[in-house]
């Protein structure tokens, strides 16, 4: 017991009270608190496990993964995988595929397959399906049979295609997600310009969500101020009113939006009733070179008018003027292209009879059903998201701190650029995070209003979700997606800094 | 008094939610709107005052996706749904939908066998057609009283200025730019089934791209001429013809190059109350109910002795439903049935090349 004693004052661990060291004992005690506080978070911890984690892994793989032909074909793939896609199509092929088709006609799976390999060969599935109810009948050499069958079974490039369908692991799915096509030789190549969409539309969620989360930061951050500076009672009013929207459906809010801004629209109206159509009309026209052209006299009201005005547009700018001119001048440009004077003069007849009769002539602006429309629906549901987080940070700068620096000289800029500015920085990363990572993944908004220069990427996720039923190129898209926004927090983080952000 | 009343309320409500729950009940599903309320009028309600089965009645927008996903989930909740020809060939093909035996159809009054009574090709292996429908194009005629007559019309912007309504698909708007453009309606699949076709037919809606309004929901296009959003719209012609006759739209029909289509009932995989939804089946499409439901909207039965017993519209008795069908020999001058075949194979590839072509 003494030499215990003596040990443990020379250098050997403290011990706690029944003896053993007190490190493991304060280990212990650690443990068992930090169980109870995994306690507490397992459920959270199991759900999101159950209805986020899982599911996004196997649906990223499902986008690598497409087992419906290996499943169903079990003669054709195993020799349809050795072949090197390159030499000539061989008589065992022919009679392996003979031998599926034989028995996927059978289980009535025929179809499946026929679908999966049309979405590598356009006119495969009539292929396989008819070839499928003659297969029974078929005798050797079972490739000029099939050839008989359908003369594109003699195309190696069908048979390339199968290939690519035939293998279950395969990066086609993904690189279809950004424009590449992958042969069933492992050749890689570009998608054919007129087919490329994908990259473009990435490019497009991008540039629509960078312009949303700028408008919310130049639209939000006086607001944000106001709530932070203003007293108590008037501040808890503005809340409200922020708040408001905030609760509200985004489906109405976004409907309310089309009755804004549609052609026959309350803000078209509006512009309409105050001749605020006009000027900006004569503003536009402006920067576009046509001062000389005036909106009168182009849009069809006055006739002689506007034949007069086309010797000098043809002048000018040929017969096709460059971007938009009005609507109206740009069609009786394009009817005197066609039909020469009389054209001209005809279709300046029949808009000025429309415009009289229903106030055509009254040029009304595209707002809704376009990137427009979408940028400005998207800016005001996500604008709480951007000013809550600004708010709570500013409601943290003490104001004698502003005081001080003015006190000490500063004019009101500097005060507040190099005072005010910097503390709500920490704000400003995590509204502008909060807001383009919510755009990027946005569907509902673009859906309703975006008519086709205004979709974004998820919308056609959803698309191949419900309409092509692609489901591994709609798993790829989303990947790729994914990638996209980590990449961001990524960036963020290297920039920023992810613990500079506050959310309240 | 008053609480007696409420017992006996109460009760008998109990026993009639027994005697429904003993029926048992199904889910209807189709296309919303208009439509639906004919099949309501028409097939549900003598259904349930004939059977006592609860029907529930469900909206969607076509396509397969809720199908597929129902039956590859192992979760089917729909009993049977109202889907086009394409969507019935290809989730047969794809064994997603139950097949189904046309012993259980009732033959036509006078006795012809109900394989003979159906219009050629609206029988298929799993599903049982019940109208005949089309894509066709309107206008306002209280805008345009000289109004476009031929398919060519509608790509005419500098005889007709103004915006245009399209479906956001490419089928039926590729074979009506094609007729637009001078193709016969019955050299149109040749035509598109080649490279060139389909280039000619993205040049002839590049003529219009700028101006068009895409819509997708069928409620829509109506919606989007009553408010001047658009001068004229491809649209079904079942609902262009309900906002006539029932909301007195001034809106006129162009029947030039049409593409028609069938609507028919499948069963998905699986469905859970499959042996009432194969009642309701044959319920729906016996003679009576098919011409029952021409008189709610102006679809054409699948029925050959359907035809004659087709009046006027339900509400009222001097709009002769007739001539409104898609069939009628003076609107079926120049129409083109969609193959579903060519779809089925193309699909694919065009919904690509239409989706890049939006996109640019």
């Amino acid at each position: 017991m003494a030499e215990t004693t003596t040990e443990t004052t020379k250098n050997a661990p403290l011990l706690a009270a029944d003896g053993t060291p007190l490190r493991r004992k304060l280990e212990q005690a650690l443990f068992v608190s930090r169980m109870r506080a995994l306690g507490l978070v397992a459920p959270l911890l199991a759900f999101i496990l159950a209805v986020f984690i899982i599911p996004i892994v196997y649906f990223m793989i499902q986008g690598m993964h497409n087992p419906v032909y290996a499943d169903r074909m079990p003669n054709s793939t195993p020799i349809l995988q050795a072949w090197d896609g390159q030499s000539p199509v061989t008589e065992e092929m022919a009679e392996a595929m003979v031998k599926d088709l034989i028995l996927t006609r059978d289980n009535r799976e025929i179809g499946r397959v026929a679908t999966r390999v049309n979405q590598e060969f356009s006119g495969a599935r009539s292929m396989f399906t008819s070839s499928a109810r003659k297969a029974e009948r078929m005798e050797p050499p079972f490739l000029e049979a099939l050839v008989d069958a359908d003369k594109d079974w003699g195309k190696q490039e069908v048979w390339r295609a199968i290939k690519v369908a035939a293998t279950s692991w395969t990066p086609a799915y993904y690189l279809a997600a950004l424009d590449f096509q992958y042969a069933g030789d492992g050749s890689i190549t570009r998608q054919d310009a007129e087919r490329r969409i994908h990259v473009a539309l990435f490019v497009r969620t991008m540039e629509i969500s960078l312009i949303v989360t700028i408008s919310c930061f130049v639209l939000g951050y006086p607001v944000a101020w106001l709530l932070a500076e203003l007293p108590v009672r008037k501040a808890n009013l503005l809340m409200i009113l922020v708040l408001l929207p905030f609760w509200t459906s985004i489906l109405v809010r976004t409907t309310a939006w089309i009755a804004m801004l549609q052609g026959q629209g309350v803000m078209n109206d509006l512009m309409v009733f105050t001749g605020l159509n006009q000027v900006i009309l004569q503003i536009s026209m402006l920067f576009n070179d046509y001062k000389d052209l005036t909106v009168s006299s182009l849009c069809g009201i006055d006739v002689n008018a506007a034949l007069g005005s086309i010797p000098a547009a043809v002048e000018k700018f040929g017969a096709s003027p460059p971007g938009t001119l009005t609507r109206c001048g740009a069609e009786i440009l394009a009817a005197f292209e066609q039909g020469g004077e009389s054209g001209a003069r005809s279709h300046a007849e029949a808009l000025a009879a429309s415009a009289q009769r229903w106030g055509y002539g009254d040029e009304r602006f595209s707002m809704i059903y376009n990137k427009l429309g979408t940028i400005i629906a998207m800016t005001h549901i996500l604008l709480p998201f951007m000013i809550l987080p600004l708010y709570s940070v500013m409601k943290t700068v003490p104001p004698s701190y502003l005081r001080a620096a003015k006190s000490m000289g500063a004019t009101n800029w500097t005060a507040f650029w190099r005072v005010y500015f910097p503390q709500t920085i920490p704000g400003i990363g995590a509204g502008a995070l909060l807001v383009f990572i919510l755009a990027i993944g946005y569907y509902i908004t673009p859906a309703l209003v975006g008519g086709q220069d205004g979709q974004m990427i998820s919308n056609f996720i959803d698309f191949h979700m419900r309409r092509s039923l692609n489901w591994s190129l709609a798993a790829a898209l989303g990947g790729v997606l994914l990638i996209i926004v980590l990449f961001f927090y990524w960036l963020y983080d290297r920039i920023v800094g992810i613990d500079n952000m506050k959310l309240g | 008094m008053k609480l007696k009343n409420v017992l006996i309320g109460a009760v008998s409500a109990i026993a009639l939610a027994g005697a429904a729950q003993a029926a048992g009940q199904i889910t209807v599903v189709s296309w919303g709107g208009a439509y639906s309320k004919s099949q309501v009028e028409a097939y549900h309600k003598p259904f349930i005052a004939k059977t006592g089965v609860q029907i529930i009645s469900e909206d969607y927008n076509g396509g397969l996706a809720e199908v597929k996903a129902q039956v590859e989930a192992g979760n089917v909740t729909w009993d049977i749904v109202d889907v086009e020809l394409s969507d019935a060939v290809r989730g047969c093909d794809e064994g997603l939908l139950e097949p189904i035996d046309k012993s259980i159809l009732t033959a036509a009054p006078d006795g012809t066998p109900a394989e003979d009574d159906f219009i050629e090709g609206t029988l298929t292996e799993c599903a049982v057609a019940t109208i005949v429908w089309s894509t066709i194009y309107a206008y306002d005629k209280s805008k345009l009283p000289s109004g476009p007559t031929t398919m060519a019309d509608f790509f005419d912007l500098a005889k007709f200025p103004g915006k245009r309504g399209l479906r956001k698909t490419p089928k039926a708007n590729l074979e009506f730019a094609l007729i637009a453009d001078g193709v016969p309606a019955s050299e149109v699949y040749d035509v598109l089934s080649t490279d060139e076709g389909v280039d000619r037919a993205f040049a002839k809606l590049d003529q219009i791209k700028s101006e068009v309004v895409w819509w997708e929901a069928g409620a829509q296009p109506p919606q989007l001429l009553a408010d001047g959003e658009v001068v004229m719209t491809t649209a079904y012609n079942g609902r262009v013809f309900n906002a006539v006759a029932a909301e007195n739209k001034p809106f006129e029909i162009v029947w030039d190059g049409q593409v028609w289509d069938l609507d028919l009932w499948v069963i998905p995989k699986g469905a859970p109350n499959k042996d009432l939804a194969l009642d309701f089946l044959a319920f729906s499409t016996e003679t009576e109910q098919l011409a029952a439901q021409a008189s709610w909207i102006s679809y054409g039965p699948a029925r050959k002795s359907s035809a004659p017993l087709v009046g006027s519209y339900a509400t009222k008795p001097d709009l002769d439903m007739g001539p409104q069908m898609p069939t009628a020999p003076e609107n079926f001058k120049n129409a083109l049935q969609n193959d579903f075949e060519f779809w089925a194979d193309n699909q694919d590839e065009l919904n690509e090349r239409f989706n890049a072509w939006l996109a640019q």
